[in-house]
């Protein structure tokens, strides 16, 4: 008799944790012949909820590491990905990606981490600047996390899509709730995995899995959430967003007609997009009119 | 073990102090009695066909007439600003938009006096802030962002930066020609057209700004002001063919646009309220903080969205500096904003001071002790004594709501922890202030503490140079320096 394979359960990613629900909702993952996968988590606003508390306490620790530890640690989850690269071949060709298809998604989401990595401690230098006042001032701008981000995935290339977006917000020192995609959540569910083996405190990123349409709103108006991302092309959610953010002048984020395959898909601009600008002021002194002289 | 002595010297006021009145003359200020709308290089008068009065703060009295401009004016404003974009303005060579920018710094130089006398008397503030201030830092402004014009390739790593259209521009009472210079100089700079609109209680500079850019020549249409209270504004943010609205002003009226603009594809740059901690340590030169500490929260009356409102005091020096701040307020001159001795000019509009009373009520209301100085402030006009609050719960309204007047509220702490975690609890994050003598502080606290500018060892001080924009709920967006550009252009 064959060997009875052992399915997985495919839980949501809290805090570093894996939780299935607190709502105790599912719904059934299909391929693209209407094939069942798995039972994946439905998740709640609660849920979201208690992404944002894990989001929120780990994000003085993960905004204020060393740019290069971040860029180490993004550099690992790289690793990890390379290591489990089987895995998210055969995922995504559960899901109906073929295989060629699949083994590219894969290796460019690999490669993005890694270009990501290494943007931790550079991007800083790019966009600071040392400010010429014209007053006896030393001047200079950098720039530092928003703080927590809440992000509605692409859809489609629910991997390198998934990635893309994750990575330049936490490459920048931001903490982030992460709806994956809705119709192909087996590799969302599995990234969590790789992130948890791959010295990402728990916390920095979170992931849920379900609706768009459902959650949308509360990624929109919770006022713990500095930033939100949505990656939705529906014009009418968009404007529920933006109008939602308003309530605590949340940067609201649209990449609905990004690229995520190619060259367009990463750049350093990805991670301004949730930065602030902080501007520092210190007398220079000037007394007696000295002057410097050899 | 023997008491400490107390070797500051406690001023003394007893004696006279009393200054000979050194006004500066109106007589450079040529206003007109009735201004209409500036619409495609012309004034014109409004299709509203209304006018409203507005008044010097400091005597009530009226200064001149301006137009109220309606939705029918705001659609001629906008279609002058989009035909000037599209036939004029997004041609140009960039060093030829360039050298438009500097003509209107090089005249706004030339005229300074006209316009900070005119600045003091529509705005009520002190004529040497508006003197040494405000319009040579708005000319300053122009002269910056003009040099930018044809160097954006630079400003840009790997991106090309296209400008956005017609920038719908609406600006506070505070800082009126300022403002309107961080407004117009970066938009023209990127190449955009604008349509300005001033508050309704200070619309005279930026009309007389509309003078300059006649005199300069710009192109009609690239430059529109259109005078109006809210529902000019409102029909600017709804307006369909503008494509970035540029606000300065309360975070309330920042949500309301941020919701009216959602789904419609315009950006924004939003620079709203504050409730800035001011931090003194205990190894702080203290006699330096206090300056810093009545700078911080009396510049400008203290309508000023960064103003240093929330002082925390550390415990060990905490009486030190409450006193040394008593005794300064006692040398502070309210008055006559065209007076030069004038510290303390007068409140911008009735509303306000009407604002500013009900909150000392509060204060007071709340279990705050409130202290101003002995002073006497004029009888006519609107003036608000400089006033802090002592005793005061981190919970207390007059701690958590910005009040944008010279009031001052004062808490103690112990630890570093303590105070970053007092001075970040509030939904605001516009600027903060640090005062210690010791280096590796000042960088522990500018890095934690959630605010867009952070002042150590100085306060309110801004140039054309330095990016200024808050975090949270004071707003997005940066206005000022390299990082000012960035609002006001598209990358390809």
């Amino acid at each position: 008799m064959a060997r009875l394979e052992i399915l997985k359960t495919y839980k949501i990613y809290i805090g570093g944790k894996f939780p299935r629900t607190e709502s105790g909702r599912y719904y059934i993952a299909e391929n693209a012949k209407g094939e069942k996968l798995a039972n994946v988590c439905l998740s709640s606003r609660k849920d979201f909820r208690d992404a944002v508390g894990a989001a929120r306490s780990a994000s003085g620790d993960w905004g204020s590491r060393a740019a290069f530890n971040r860029g180490q640690i993004l550099y690992r989850i790289a690793e990890m990905l390379e290591g489990r690269k089987a895995q998210f071949v055969d995922e995504l060709q559960q899901q109906s990606v073929s295989k060629a298809a699949a083994l590219k998604e894969v290796e460019t989401s690999i490669d993005r981490l890694i270009y990501y990595a290494g943007w931790c401690d550079k991007f800083q230098q790019l966009y600071s600047a040392v400010n010429p006042v014209a007053s006896s001032h030393f001047n200079f701008s950098v720039p530092e996390p928003t703080g927590v981000v809440s992000v509605i995935a692409p859809q489609n290339n629910s991997l390198l899509g998934l990635v893309s977006v994750i990575a330049p917000i936490i490459a920048g020192g931001n903490t982030c709730i992460v709806l994956g995609s809705y119709s192909k959540p087996l590799c969302v569910v599995t990234f969590a995995e790789v992130l948890n083996s791959s010295d990402v405190p728990g916390g920095v990123v979170n992931i849920l899995t379900g609706k768009p349409e459902e959650l949308a709103p509360y990624f929109a108006d919770h006022m713990d959430v500095n930033a939100i991302v949505c990656c939705e092309k529906d014009a009418v959610l968009q404007k529920m967003i933006q109008e939602k953010a308003s309530l605590n002048m949340k940067r609201v984020i649209l990449y609905d007609s990004v690229n995520w395959q190619g060259e367009a898909g990463q750049s350093p601009y990805f991670i301004m997009d949730t930065q602030e600008i902080k501007t520092t002021w210190h007398p220079i002194e000037n007394i007696g009119g000295a002057k410097a002289g050899y | 073990m023997a008491k400490a002595k107390n070797n500051t010297l406690k001023l003394k006021f007893d004696s006279a102090r009393n200054y000979a009145p050194a006004p500066e003359s109106k007589s450079v200020a040529k206003i007109n009695p009735r201004y209409d709308l500036f619409i495609n290089g012309k004034f014109e008068k409004p299709l509203s066909k209304k006018y409203f009065a507005t008044i010097n703060p400091a005597t009530e009295e009226k200064l001149s007439e301006v137009a109220d401009a309606n939705a029918a004016d705001v659609d001629k404003a906008v279609k002058a600003a989009r035909n000037a974009y599209d036939k004029t303005w997004k041609k140009m060579p960039a060093k030829e938009r360039a050298k438009y920018i500097f003509r209107i710094a090089r005249i706004m130089q030339e005229r300074a006096r006209e316009f900070a006398v005119i600045e003091t008397l529509d705005g009520g503030k002190p004529i040497r802030e508006s003197r040494d201030f405000d319009v040579p830092t708005a000319a300053n402004h122009f002269f910056y962002y003009a040099g930018w014009a044809d160097k954006l390739e630079y400003a840009f790593p790997n991106r090309k930066a296209q400008p956005l259209g017609v920038a719908g521009q609406i600006i506070p009472w505070n800082f009126p020609l300022l403002m309107a210079a961080w407004k117009i100089a970066p938009a023209l700079a990127t190449g955009n057209t604008v349509v300005l609109k001033p508050a309704e209680t200070t619309p005279l500079t930026a009309l007389k700004l509309a003078e300059i850019i006649q005199e300069a020549d710009l192109p009609p249409g690239v430059v529109n002001i259109i005078t109006g209270a809210g529902a000019t504004g409102a029909a600017m943010v709804n307006h369909p063919d503008i494509n970035k609205i540029a606000f300065t002003g309360s975070t309330n009226v920042g949500k309301i646009i941020q919701k009216a603009i959602a789904g419609t594809g315009k950006r924004a740059t939003l620079e709203l309220g504050g409730k800035a901690a001011n931090i003194i340590f205990d190894d702080a030169p203290l006699d330096q903080a206090v300056e810093g500490v009545i700078n911080g929260i009396f510049f400008n009356q203290g309508h000023v969205c960064c103003a240093g409102s929330r002082l925390y005091v550390q415990e060990s020096v905490a009486k030190e500096v409450i006193r040394k701040i008593k005794d300064r307020l006692e040398t502070l001159i309210v008055g006559d904003p065209l007076d030069k001795n004038t510290d303390i000019g007068a409140i911008n509009s009735k509303e306000q001071l009407n604002i500013i009373n009900r909150y000392l009520k509060i204060g007071v209301a709340e279990g705050a002790e409130m202290y101003q100085g002995s002073g006497s402030i004029p009888s006519k006009g609107f003036f608000c004594k400089p006033t802090i609050f002592t005793n005061v719960a981190q919970s207390n309204r007059i701690a958590q709501e910005e009040i944008f007047g010279p009031v001052l509220t004062i808490q103690t702490f112990r630890t570093d922890d303590e105070v970053i975690e007092k001075a970040n609890n509030t939904p605001y994050g516009l600027s903060a202030g640090v005062w210690t003598d010791k280096g590796s502080k000042i960088f522990n606290l500018t890095t934690k503490l959630r605010a867009g500018v952070i002042w150590a060892n100085t306060y309110n001080q801004f140039d054309p140079t330095s990016p200024f924009g808050g975090y949270k709920e004071s707003g997005y967006g940066r206005e000022g320096g390299l990082h000012g550009l960035y609002p006001y252009v598209r990358l390809v």
